[in-house]
Protein backbone atom coordinates (compact mmCIF):
# COMPACT_ATOMS: atom_id res chain seq x y z
CA UNK A 1 0.00 0.00 0.00
CA UNK A 2 2.25 2.55 0.83
CA UNK A 3 4.61 2.18 -2.25
CA UNK A 4 1.51 1.89 -4.27
CA UNK A 5 1.22 5.26 -2.99
CA UNK A 6 4.87 6.37 -3.02
CA UNK A 7 4.72 4.91 -7.17
CA UNK A 8 1.65 7.29 -7.49
CA UNK A 9 3.00 10.08 -5.98
CA UNK A 10 6.20 9.80 -8.06
CA UNK A 11 4.38 9.53 -11.32
CA UNK A 12 2.44 12.93 -10.64
CA UNK A 13 5.74 14.79 -9.67
CA UNK A 14 8.06 13.26 -12.69
CA UNK A 15 5.03 14.34 -15.09
CA UNK A 16 4.59 17.81 -13.62
CA UNK A 17 8.05 18.06 -14.16
CA UNK A 18 8.43 17.03 -17.57
CA UNK A 19 5.61 20.30 -18.06
CA UNK A 20 7.82 22.47 -16.47
CA UNK A 21 10.92 21.64 -17.78
CA UNK A 22 9.54 20.63 -21.28
CA UNK A 23 9.43 24.61 -23.06
CA UNK A 24 13.08 25.29 -22.05
CA UNK A 25 14.31 21.60 -23.58
CA UNK A 26 12.86 23.01 -26.44
CA UNK A 27 13.79 26.33 -26.28
CA UNK A 28 17.89 25.03 -25.58
CA UNK A 29 17.93 22.52 -28.24
CA UNK A 30 15.82 24.39 -30.88
CA UNK A 31 18.63 27.04 -30.74
CA UNK A 32 20.40 24.09 -32.16
CA UNK A 33 18.98 23.90 -34.88
CA UNK A 34 20.70 25.41 -38.01
CA UNK A 35 19.21 29.06 -38.77
CA UNK A 36 15.96 28.81 -41.09
CA UNK A 37 15.51 25.36 -40.02
CA UNK A 38 11.60 24.87 -39.68
CA UNK A 39 9.93 25.07 -36.19
CA UNK A 40 10.92 21.29 -34.80
CA UNK A 41 8.09 19.51 -33.84
CA UNK A 42 8.85 16.73 -31.14
CA UNK A 43 9.53 14.54 -33.02
CA UNK A 44 12.50 16.21 -34.40
CA UNK A 45 13.17 18.66 -32.07
CA UNK A 46 16.26 15.80 -31.36
CA UNK A 47 17.42 15.16 -34.61
CA UNK A 48 18.15 18.75 -36.60
CA UNK A 49 19.56 18.72 -39.82
CA UNK A 50 23.10 19.50 -37.95
CA UNK A 51 24.02 20.59 -34.54
CA UNK A 52 24.19 24.69 -35.02
CA UNK A 53 26.56 25.58 -32.16
CA UNK A 54 27.71 28.10 -34.08
CA UNK A 55 23.87 30.01 -33.43
CA UNK A 56 25.89 30.87 -30.07
CA UNK A 57 28.88 33.02 -31.95
CA UNK A 58 26.62 34.07 -34.58
CA UNK A 59 24.07 35.87 -32.08
CA UNK A 60 26.92 37.05 -29.78
CA UNK A 61 29.00 39.15 -33.08
CA UNK A 62 25.74 39.81 -34.55
CA UNK A 63 26.04 42.82 -37.20
CA UNK A 64 22.95 44.82 -36.38
CA UNK A 65 22.74 44.55 -32.85
CA UNK A 66 25.78 45.06 -29.90
CA UNK A 67 24.13 41.73 -27.98
CA UNK A 68 27.83 41.86 -26.37
CA UNK A 69 27.24 45.43 -24.96
CA UNK A 70 23.85 44.25 -24.34
CA UNK A 71 25.36 42.10 -21.62
CA UNK A 72 27.98 44.11 -20.00
CA UNK A 73 24.96 46.70 -19.56
CA UNK A 74 22.73 43.92 -17.47
CA UNK A 75 25.74 43.02 -15.33
CA UNK A 76 26.94 46.08 -14.76
CA UNK A 77 23.04 47.08 -13.54
CA UNK A 78 22.11 44.11 -11.84
CA UNK A 79 25.91 44.16 -9.27
CA UNK A 80 25.06 48.00 -8.99
CA UNK A 81 21.35 47.48 -7.83
CA UNK A 82 22.04 44.36 -5.86
CA UNK A 83 25.15 46.51 -3.81
CA UNK A 84 22.77 49.40 -3.66
CA UNK A 85 20.09 47.29 -1.88
CA UNK A 86 22.67 45.41 0.20
CA UNK A 87 23.84 48.57 1.77
CA UNK A 88 20.86 50.36 2.33
CA UNK A 89 18.85 47.42 3.43
CA UNK A 90 21.02 46.44 6.10
CA UNK A 91 21.56 50.23 7.64
CA UNK A 92 17.81 50.35 7.74
CA UNK A 93 17.72 46.83 9.35
CA UNK A 94 19.95 47.54 11.77
CA UNK A 95 18.48 50.75 12.38
CA UNK A 96 15.11 48.80 13.06
CA UNK A 97 16.21 45.70 14.49
CA UNK A 98 18.66 47.16 17.26
CA UNK A 99 18.05 50.80 17.97
CA UNK A 100 15.12 53.12 19.49
CA UNK A 101 14.21 56.20 18.01
CA UNK A 102 11.24 58.00 17.97
CA UNK A 103 8.99 57.14 14.99
CA UNK A 104 10.61 54.00 14.47
CA UNK A 105 7.46 51.88 14.45
CA UNK A 106 5.80 54.38 12.54
CA UNK A 107 8.07 55.00 9.69
CA UNK A 108 8.32 50.87 9.76
CA UNK A 109 4.73 50.42 8.62
CA UNK A 110 5.41 53.09 5.97
CA UNK A 111 7.85 51.01 4.41
CA UNK A 112 5.54 47.67 4.83
CA UNK A 113 2.93 49.80 3.10
CA UNK A 114 4.97 50.81 0.22
CA UNK A 115 4.88 47.07 -0.80
CA UNK A 116 1.95 47.44 -2.33
CA UNK A 117 2.24 50.36 -4.71
CA UNK A 118 2.13 48.75 -8.00
CA UNK A 119 4.90 50.23 -10.38
CA UNK A 120 2.94 51.33 -12.62
CA UNK A 121 1.98 54.27 -11.03
CA UNK A 122 4.93 55.77 -10.30
CA UNK A 123 6.88 54.69 -13.51
CA UNK A 124 5.44 57.84 -15.57
CA UNK A 125 6.66 60.78 -12.84
CA UNK A 126 9.85 58.61 -12.13
CA UNK A 127 10.36 58.85 -15.65
CA UNK A 128 9.69 62.81 -15.73
CA UNK A 129 12.37 63.01 -12.91
CA UNK A 130 15.11 60.55 -14.38
CA UNK A 131 14.27 62.97 -17.40
CA UNK A 132 14.55 66.09 -15.76
CA UNK A 133 17.88 64.51 -14.23
CA UNK A 134 19.32 64.51 -17.32
CA UNK A 135 20.08 60.62 -16.77
CA UNK A 136 17.71 58.97 -19.00
CA UNK A 137 19.75 56.59 -21.11
CA UNK A 138 22.67 56.56 -18.59
CA UNK A 139 23.77 53.71 -16.08
CA UNK A 140 22.76 56.24 -13.08
CA UNK A 141 19.37 56.39 -14.53
CA UNK A 142 18.72 52.81 -14.87
CA UNK A 143 20.19 51.55 -11.37
CA UNK A 144 19.26 54.40 -9.12
CA UNK A 145 15.59 54.80 -9.22
CA UNK A 146 15.38 50.68 -9.65
CA UNK A 147 11.10 51.01 -9.06
CA UNK A 148 10.73 47.25 -8.84
CA UNK A 149 13.36 46.46 -6.54
CA UNK A 150 11.88 46.82 -3.54
CA UNK A 151 14.31 48.48 -0.42
CA UNK A 152 10.70 47.79 1.75
CA UNK A 153 11.17 43.76 1.14
CA UNK A 154 15.02 43.95 1.67
CA UNK A 155 14.65 45.87 5.12
CA UNK A 156 12.10 43.55 5.88
CA UNK A 157 13.95 40.62 5.21
CA UNK A 158 17.00 41.40 7.01
CA UNK A 159 15.29 42.87 9.81
CA UNK A 160 13.46 39.57 10.74
CA UNK A 161 17.56 37.92 10.44
CA UNK A 162 19.25 40.75 12.55
CA UNK A 163 16.00 39.95 15.62
CA UNK A 164 17.38 36.50 15.74
CA UNK A 165 20.98 37.73 15.94
CA UNK A 166 21.94 37.44 20.03
CA UNK A 167 22.77 40.89 21.17
CA UNK A 168 25.59 39.84 23.89
CA UNK A 169 28.30 40.36 21.03
CA UNK A 170 26.95 43.77 20.42
CA UNK A 171 26.86 44.72 23.95
CA UNK A 172 30.60 42.88 24.56
CA UNK A 173 31.65 45.11 21.27
CA UNK A 174 29.85 48.16 22.76
CA UNK A 175 31.64 47.57 25.98
CA UNK A 176 34.99 47.57 24.05
CA UNK A 177 34.18 51.16 22.96
CA UNK A 178 32.89 49.98 19.79
CA UNK A 179 30.42 52.63 17.18
CA UNK A 180 27.36 51.52 16.14
CA UNK A 181 28.78 51.79 12.59
CA UNK A 182 31.59 49.48 13.39
CA UNK A 183 29.16 46.91 15.36
CA UNK A 184 26.90 46.57 12.20
CA UNK A 185 29.93 45.74 10.17
CA UNK A 186 31.99 43.81 12.00
CA UNK A 187 29.62 41.91 14.23
CA UNK A 188 26.05 42.16 12.74
CA UNK A 189 26.74 42.15 9.10
CA UNK A 190 29.42 38.91 9.24
CA UNK A 191 26.25 36.66 11.54
CA UNK A 192 24.00 37.60 8.51
CA UNK A 193 25.38 36.52 5.35
CA UNK A 194 22.88 33.60 4.65
CA UNK A 195 20.16 36.43 4.63
CA UNK A 196 22.27 38.79 2.68
CA UNK A 197 22.67 35.74 0.15
CA UNK A 198 18.90 35.73 0.21
CA UNK A 199 18.27 39.25 -0.76
CA UNK A 200 21.29 39.14 -3.00
CA UNK A 201 19.45 36.08 -5.06
CA UNK A 202 16.21 38.26 -5.04
CA UNK A 203 17.86 40.93 -6.23
CA UNK A 204 19.81 39.51 -9.05
CA UNK A 205 16.82 37.41 -10.59
CA UNK A 206 14.63 40.44 -10.24
CA UNK A 207 16.98 43.02 -11.98
CA UNK A 208 18.27 40.73 -14.45
CA UNK A 209 15.04 39.72 -15.85
CA UNK A 210 13.17 43.42 -15.22
CA UNK A 211 12.02 45.02 -18.25
CA UNK A 212 9.31 47.63 -18.07
CA UNK A 213 12.14 50.11 -16.57
CA UNK A 214 15.00 49.23 -19.12
CA UNK A 215 12.90 49.59 -21.77
CA UNK A 216 11.80 53.55 -21.07
CA UNK A 217 14.65 54.42 -19.38
CA UNK A 218 16.84 53.64 -22.57
CA UNK A 219 16.88 55.22 -26.06
CA UNK A 220 19.66 53.99 -27.78
CA UNK A 221 20.19 50.64 -28.75
CA UNK A 222 23.91 50.44 -26.66
CA UNK A 223 22.53 50.99 -23.55
CA UNK A 224 19.59 48.58 -23.59
CA UNK A 225 19.65 45.37 -21.43
CA UNK A 226 20.09 41.76 -22.50
CA UNK A 227 15.52 41.83 -21.76
CA UNK A 228 14.83 44.53 -23.59
CA UNK A 229 17.39 43.64 -25.97
CA UNK A 230 15.58 39.84 -26.31
CA UNK A 231 12.31 41.64 -27.01
CA UNK A 232 14.06 43.76 -30.40
CA UNK A 233 15.52 40.86 -31.17
CA UNK A 234 11.90 39.14 -31.03
CA UNK A 235 10.36 41.87 -33.11
CA UNK A 236 12.74 42.45 -35.49
CA UNK A 237 13.23 39.07 -36.80
CA UNK A 238 9.94 37.35 -35.92
CA UNK A 239 8.65 34.18 -35.43
CA UNK A 240 10.60 33.41 -38.87
CA UNK A 241 13.66 32.07 -37.40
CA UNK A 242 12.98 30.03 -34.85
CA UNK A 243 16.62 28.86 -34.16
CA UNK A 244 18.02 32.17 -33.84
CA UNK A 245 15.51 33.71 -31.64
CA UNK A 246 16.09 30.56 -28.98
CA UNK A 247 19.84 30.67 -29.06
CA UNK A 248 19.31 35.02 -28.15
CA UNK A 249 16.80 33.50 -25.41
CA UNK A 250 19.36 30.78 -23.96
CA UNK A 251 21.72 33.50 -23.51
CA UNK A 252 19.63 35.90 -22.01
CA UNK A 253 18.27 32.88 -19.30
CA UNK A 254 21.82 31.12 -18.66
CA UNK A 255 23.21 33.84 -16.30
CA UNK A 256 19.93 34.06 -14.54
CA UNK A 257 19.79 30.02 -14.42
CA UNK A 258 23.26 29.40 -13.34
CA UNK A 259 22.84 31.74 -10.38
CA UNK A 260 19.66 30.25 -9.46
CA UNK A 261 21.29 26.70 -9.28
CA UNK A 262 24.23 28.10 -7.47
CA UNK A 263 22.00 30.24 -4.28
CA UNK A 264 18.54 27.85 -4.64
CA UNK A 265 18.58 27.07 -0.98
CA UNK A 266 18.40 30.76 -0.40
CA UNK A 267 15.41 31.28 -2.53
CA UNK A 268 13.71 28.49 -0.06
CA UNK A 269 15.62 30.22 2.93
CA UNK A 270 14.13 33.95 2.30
CA UNK A 271 10.34 32.77 2.24
CA UNK A 272 10.80 30.95 5.69
CA UNK A 273 13.14 34.12 7.35
CA UNK A 274 10.37 36.47 6.08
CA UNK A 275 7.96 34.88 8.52
CA UNK A 276 5.24 33.89 5.98
CA UNK A 277 4.71 31.22 7.42
CA UNK A 278 2.35 32.34 9.63
CA UNK B 1 19.63 64.38 26.42
CA UNK B 2 20.99 60.48 25.95
CA UNK B 3 17.51 59.70 24.55
CA UNK B 4 17.83 62.40 21.79
CA UNK B 5 21.22 61.39 21.18
CA UNK B 6 19.67 57.61 20.77
CA UNK B 7 17.37 59.09 18.35
CA UNK B 8 19.54 60.85 15.94
CA UNK B 9 21.92 57.35 15.79
CA UNK B 10 18.79 55.17 14.68
CA UNK B 11 18.20 57.74 11.81
CA UNK B 12 21.45 57.37 10.50
CA UNK B 13 21.27 54.11 10.01
CA UNK B 14 17.34 54.28 8.52
CA UNK B 15 18.28 57.53 6.38
CA UNK B 16 19.44 56.50 3.14
CA UNK B 17 16.46 53.68 2.43
CA UNK B 18 14.10 56.55 3.75
CA UNK B 19 15.42 59.50 1.32
CA UNK B 20 15.24 56.10 -1.29
CA UNK B 21 12.16 55.37 -0.61
CA UNK B 22 11.07 59.15 -0.26
CA UNK B 23 12.47 59.65 -3.38
CA UNK B 24 11.94 56.98 -5.69
CA UNK B 25 8.38 55.57 -4.23
CA UNK B 26 6.86 58.54 -2.30
CA UNK B 27 7.50 61.41 -4.06
CA UNK B 28 6.84 59.63 -7.95
CA UNK B 29 3.05 59.17 -6.26
CA UNK B 30 2.75 62.71 -5.28
CA UNK B 31 3.60 63.62 -8.80
CA UNK B 32 1.37 61.27 -10.53
CA UNK B 33 -1.66 62.51 -8.46
CA UNK B 34 -0.72 65.70 -9.70
CA UNK B 35 -0.11 64.81 -12.96
CA UNK B 36 -3.37 63.11 -12.97
CA UNK B 37 -5.26 66.56 -12.43
CA UNK B 38 -3.83 67.98 -15.65
CA UNK B 39 -4.47 67.61 -19.23
CA UNK B 40 -0.93 66.99 -20.31
CA UNK B 41 0.22 65.63 -23.91
CA UNK B 42 4.09 64.98 -23.37
CA UNK B 43 4.83 66.84 -26.17
CA UNK B 44 3.49 69.84 -25.69
CA UNK B 45 4.82 72.03 -22.86
CA UNK B 46 1.43 73.76 -21.88
CA UNK B 47 -0.81 71.34 -19.29
CA UNK B 48 -4.20 72.17 -18.67
CA UNK B 49 -5.51 71.81 -14.97
CA UNK B 50 -9.03 69.79 -15.43
CA UNK B 51 -9.19 68.80 -11.82
CA UNK B 52 -11.24 65.08 -12.12
CA UNK B 53 -11.73 64.96 -15.53
CA UNK B 54 -9.28 62.56 -15.96
CA UNK B 55 -11.06 60.09 -13.70
CA UNK B 56 -14.18 60.96 -15.10
CA UNK B 57 -12.89 60.03 -19.04
CA UNK B 58 -11.08 56.67 -17.54
CA UNK B 59 -14.28 55.62 -15.97
CA UNK B 60 -16.45 56.61 -19.06
CA UNK B 61 -14.37 55.20 -22.05
CA UNK B 62 -15.32 51.78 -22.32
CA UNK B 63 -11.80 50.52 -23.64
CA UNK B 64 -10.45 51.38 -20.05
CA UNK B 65 -13.73 49.44 -19.00
CA UNK B 66 -13.12 46.58 -21.06
CA UNK B 67 -9.22 46.17 -19.72
CA UNK B 68 -10.42 46.21 -16.09
CA UNK B 69 -12.72 43.25 -17.23
CA UNK B 70 -9.91 41.58 -19.18
CA UNK B 71 -8.08 41.75 -16.06
CA UNK B 72 -10.54 41.01 -13.13
CA UNK B 73 -11.77 37.71 -16.00
CA UNK B 74 -7.56 36.90 -15.92
CA UNK B 75 -7.15 37.55 -11.78
CA UNK B 76 -10.11 35.49 -11.14
CA UNK B 77 -8.87 32.89 -13.10
CA UNK B 78 -5.35 32.65 -12.40
CA UNK B 79 -5.16 32.94 -8.81
CA UNK B 80 -8.03 30.24 -7.72
CA UNK B 81 -6.38 27.95 -10.57
CA UNK B 82 -2.55 29.14 -9.35
CA UNK B 83 -3.12 28.71 -5.40
CA UNK B 84 -4.50 25.41 -5.64
CA UNK B 85 -2.31 24.12 -8.31
CA UNK B 86 0.59 24.89 -5.89
CA UNK B 87 -0.97 23.88 -3.06
CA UNK B 88 -1.78 20.64 -3.89
CA UNK B 89 1.86 20.20 -5.18
CA UNK B 90 3.36 21.87 -1.89
CA UNK B 91 1.48 18.86 -0.06
CA UNK B 92 3.03 16.64 -2.93
CA UNK B 93 6.43 17.63 -2.35
CA UNK B 94 6.19 17.85 1.66
CA UNK B 95 5.80 14.22 1.74
CA UNK B 96 9.28 12.79 3.36
CA UNK B 97 10.24 10.71 0.61
CA UNK B 98 14.02 11.05 -1.31
CA UNK B 99 13.95 13.48 -4.26
CA UNK B 100 11.78 16.27 -2.97
CA UNK B 101 14.25 18.54 -2.86
CA UNK B 102 15.06 18.06 -6.51
CA UNK B 103 11.53 18.85 -7.68
CA UNK B 104 10.83 21.55 -5.52
CA UNK B 105 14.26 23.27 -7.17
CA UNK B 106 12.61 22.32 -10.57
CA UNK B 107 9.28 23.62 -9.96
CA UNK B 108 11.11 26.83 -9.36
CA UNK B 109 13.35 27.16 -12.63
CA UNK B 110 10.34 28.99 -14.64
CA UNK B 111 10.12 31.79 -12.36
CA UNK B 112 13.67 33.02 -12.31
CA UNK B 113 13.53 32.72 -15.96
CA UNK B 114 13.31 35.80 -17.99
CA UNK B 115 9.87 36.91 -18.91
CA UNK B 116 10.69 37.63 -22.77
CA UNK B 117 12.05 34.64 -23.48
CA UNK B 118 10.13 32.32 -21.71
CA UNK B 119 6.64 34.32 -23.76
CA UNK B 120 8.64 33.76 -26.53
CA UNK B 121 8.95 30.12 -25.88
CA UNK B 122 5.24 30.06 -25.24
CA UNK B 123 4.67 31.62 -28.46
CA UNK B 124 5.28 28.47 -29.72
CA UNK B 125 3.56 26.24 -27.05
CA UNK B 126 0.73 27.53 -28.30
CA UNK B 127 1.33 27.89 -31.89
CA UNK B 128 -1.74 26.28 -34.39
CA UNK B 129 -0.32 23.41 -36.18
CA UNK B 130 3.80 22.92 -35.05
CA UNK B 131 3.21 23.92 -30.96
CA UNK B 132 3.34 21.47 -28.39
CA UNK B 133 -0.33 21.45 -26.76
CA UNK B 134 -1.57 21.10 -30.54
CA UNK B 135 1.29 18.29 -31.26
CA UNK B 136 -0.23 16.34 -28.43
CA UNK B 137 -3.90 17.14 -29.04
CA UNK B 138 -2.70 15.25 -32.13
CA UNK B 139 -1.04 12.64 -30.99
CA UNK B 140 -4.30 11.90 -28.80
CA UNK B 141 -6.66 11.99 -32.14
CA UNK B 142 -7.56 15.67 -32.46
CA UNK B 143 -7.25 18.09 -35.39
CA UNK B 144 -4.38 20.00 -33.24
CA UNK B 145 -5.04 23.48 -35.24
CA UNK B 146 -6.30 25.00 -32.75
CA UNK B 147 -4.95 28.73 -32.41
CA UNK B 148 -5.03 29.61 -28.89
CA UNK B 149 -3.64 33.30 -29.34
CA UNK B 150 -5.55 34.24 -32.30
CA UNK B 151 -8.84 33.30 -30.53
CA UNK B 152 -10.42 35.78 -28.66
CA UNK B 153 -11.63 33.17 -26.16
CA UNK B 154 -8.56 31.04 -26.23
CA UNK B 155 -6.05 33.79 -25.59
CA UNK B 156 -7.26 34.50 -22.05
CA UNK B 157 -6.88 30.72 -20.13
CA UNK B 158 -4.26 30.44 -22.46
CA UNK B 159 -2.08 33.23 -20.49
CA UNK B 160 -3.86 31.79 -17.02
CA UNK B 161 -2.02 28.59 -18.15
CA UNK B 162 1.30 30.11 -18.66
CA UNK B 163 0.52 32.03 -15.53
CA UNK B 164 0.23 28.87 -13.28
CA UNK B 165 3.57 27.47 -14.73
CA UNK B 166 5.19 30.77 -13.89
CA UNK B 167 3.93 31.00 -10.48
CA UNK B 168 3.53 27.78 -9.51
CA UNK B 169 7.39 27.04 -7.80
CA UNK B 170 7.22 30.72 -5.54
CA UNK B 171 3.26 30.02 -4.53
CA UNK B 172 4.92 25.89 -3.64
CA UNK B 173 7.25 27.36 -1.29
CA UNK B 174 5.71 29.77 0.74
CA UNK B 175 3.23 26.88 1.20
CA UNK B 176 5.64 24.33 2.17
CA UNK B 177 7.37 26.79 4.54
CA UNK B 178 3.45 26.88 5.69
CA UNK B 179 3.44 23.11 5.96
CA UNK B 180 6.62 22.77 8.13
CA UNK B 181 5.60 25.31 10.33
CA UNK B 182 2.61 23.48 11.23
CA UNK B 183 3.12 20.94 14.48
CA UNK B 184 3.67 17.27 13.95
CA UNK B 185 2.37 16.67 17.39
CA UNK B 186 -1.26 18.19 15.98
CA UNK B 187 -0.83 15.47 12.75
CA UNK B 188 0.22 12.64 15.44
CA UNK B 189 -2.62 13.13 17.84
CA UNK B 190 -5.20 12.68 14.71
CA UNK B 191 -3.89 9.88 13.90
CA UNK B 192 -4.20 8.27 17.01
CA UNK B 193 -8.00 9.15 16.94
CA UNK B 194 -8.10 7.20 13.55
CA UNK B 195 -8.07 10.45 10.98
CA UNK B 196 -7.25 9.58 7.43
CA UNK B 197 -5.23 11.57 5.51
CA UNK B 198 -7.51 13.62 3.88
CA UNK B 199 -9.48 14.14 7.40
CA UNK B 200 -5.80 15.70 8.69
CA UNK B 201 -5.71 17.33 5.62
CA UNK B 202 -8.93 18.71 5.97
CA UNK B 203 -9.05 19.42 9.55
CA UNK B 204 -5.28 20.46 10.51
CA UNK B 205 -3.41 21.19 7.69
CA UNK B 206 -5.85 23.74 5.76
CA UNK B 207 -7.10 25.79 8.85
CA UNK B 208 -3.58 26.17 9.83
CA UNK B 209 -2.37 27.05 6.50
CA UNK B 210 -5.09 30.24 6.55
CA UNK B 211 -2.36 33.01 7.41
CA UNK B 212 -0.02 31.43 4.47
CA UNK B 213 -3.37 31.16 2.24
CA UNK B 214 -3.98 34.86 2.99
CA UNK B 215 -0.89 36.09 1.94
CA UNK B 216 -0.45 34.06 -1.20
CA UNK B 217 -4.55 35.33 -2.12
CA UNK B 218 -3.17 39.21 -1.88
CA UNK B 219 -0.24 38.99 -3.19
CA UNK B 220 -1.25 36.42 -6.22
CA UNK B 221 -4.02 38.80 -6.83
CA UNK B 222 -1.65 42.00 -6.68
CA UNK B 223 0.52 40.59 -9.33
CA UNK B 224 -2.11 39.32 -11.50
CA UNK B 225 -3.61 43.00 -11.61
CA UNK B 226 -0.17 43.97 -13.08
CA UNK B 227 0.19 41.84 -16.02
CA UNK B 228 2.49 43.33 -18.45
CA UNK B 229 5.29 41.09 -20.14
CA UNK B 230 3.77 38.39 -21.31
CA UNK B 231 0.93 40.62 -22.90
CA UNK B 232 3.19 43.00 -24.32
CA UNK B 233 5.37 39.59 -26.21
CA UNK B 234 2.28 37.58 -27.19
CA UNK B 235 -0.72 39.53 -27.97
CA UNK B 236 -0.06 43.08 -27.95
CA UNK B 237 -3.55 43.38 -26.26
CA UNK B 238 -5.14 41.27 -29.13
CA UNK B 239 -6.78 39.76 -30.14
CA UNK B 240 -9.56 41.77 -30.78
CA UNK B 241 -8.34 43.42 -27.03
CA UNK B 242 -9.34 40.64 -25.62
CA UNK B 243 -5.58 40.52 -23.87
CA UNK B 244 -6.11 44.36 -23.11
CA UNK B 245 -5.57 44.18 -19.67
CA UNK B 246 -4.93 47.43 -17.20
CA UNK B 247 -1.34 48.02 -17.12
CA UNK B 248 -1.03 47.50 -20.72
CA UNK B 249 -3.22 49.57 -21.18
CA UNK B 250 -1.59 52.23 -19.16
CA UNK B 251 1.02 51.92 -21.39
CA UNK B 252 0.03 52.57 -24.46
CA UNK B 253 -1.59 55.57 -23.18
CA UNK B 254 1.70 57.08 -21.16
CA UNK B 255 4.05 55.77 -24.17
CA UNK B 256 1.95 55.42 -27.48
CA UNK B 257 -0.34 58.35 -26.98
CA UNK B 258 1.77 60.14 -24.69
CA UNK B 259 -1.59 60.87 -22.56
CA UNK B 260 0.65 61.54 -19.24
CA UNK B 261 -2.28 62.83 -17.00
CA UNK B 262 -4.64 60.61 -18.26
CA UNK B 263 -2.02 57.51 -17.99
CA UNK B 264 -1.63 58.84 -14.29
CA UNK B 265 -5.72 58.97 -13.58
CA UNK B 266 -5.61 55.76 -14.98
CA UNK B 267 -2.71 54.13 -12.48
CA UNK B 268 -4.35 55.99 -9.62
CA UNK B 269 -7.38 54.02 -10.50
CA UNK B 270 -5.63 50.76 -10.54
CA UNK B 271 -3.95 51.50 -7.35
CA UNK B 272 -7.73 52.32 -5.89
CA UNK B 273 -9.10 48.50 -7.38
CA UNK B 274 -6.29 46.99 -5.81
CA UNK B 275 -6.41 48.18 -2.49
CA UNK B 276 -10.22 47.64 -2.01
CA UNK B 277 -9.51 44.19 -3.37
CA UNK B 278 -7.21 43.33 -0.59
CA UNK B 279 -9.18 44.83 1.73
CA UNK B 280 -12.09 42.92 0.64
CA UNK B 281 -9.91 39.90 0.58
CA UNK B 282 -8.74 40.65 4.27
CA UNK B 283 -12.33 41.17 5.37
CA UNK B 284 -14.03 38.20 3.76
CA UNK B 285 -10.82 36.08 5.87
CA UNK B 286 -10.39 38.05 8.73
CA UNK B 287 -12.68 35.26 11.02
CA UNK B 288 -10.56 32.35 9.48
CA UNK B 289 -7.31 34.51 10.22
CA UNK B 290 -8.63 35.61 13.88
CA UNK B 291 -9.28 31.57 14.76
CA UNK B 292 -5.80 30.64 13.09
CA UNK B 293 -4.25 33.15 15.73
CA UNK B 294 -5.65 31.50 18.85
CA UNK B 295 -5.14 28.10 17.62
CA UNK B 296 -1.53 28.82 17.34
Amino acid sequence: MKTIRAICLYAVLALLAVATIAPLVWMVMTSLHPPLSPIPTPDRLFRPERWAFSNYAYVLSFPELPVVRFIVNSIVVTASVVLVQLVICSLAAYGFARMTFRGRDTLFVIFLLTMMIPATVIVVPLFLTVHKMGMLNTYAGLILPYPYLSTAFGTFLLRQFFMTIPQSLDEAARLDGASDLRIWWHIVMPSAKPALATLAAFGFIWAWTDFYWPMLATSTVDMRTLEVGLSIFKDAYGTTNWPLQMTAAVIVMAPALGFFLLLQRYFVKGVVLTGIKG
Amino acid sequence: MSRNRNNWRGYFFVAPATLYLMLFSFVPMVVAAYLSLYRWPLLNPDREFVGLGNYVEALRDPFFRGAFVNTLLYAAMSVPLGMLSSLAVAVLVSQKLRGMAFFRTLYYVPAVSSGVAISMVWIWVFMPQDGLINYCLRLVGGAGDVDFLGDPHLVMPALVLMSMWIGLGPRMVIFLAGIQGIPQSLYESAQIDGAGAWQRFWHITLPMLVPTTFFVLVTSTIGAFQLFTPVYVMTKGGPRRATDVVVYHIFKEAWHKFHIGSASAQSYVLLAVILVISLIQFRLMRRQLQEAAEAL
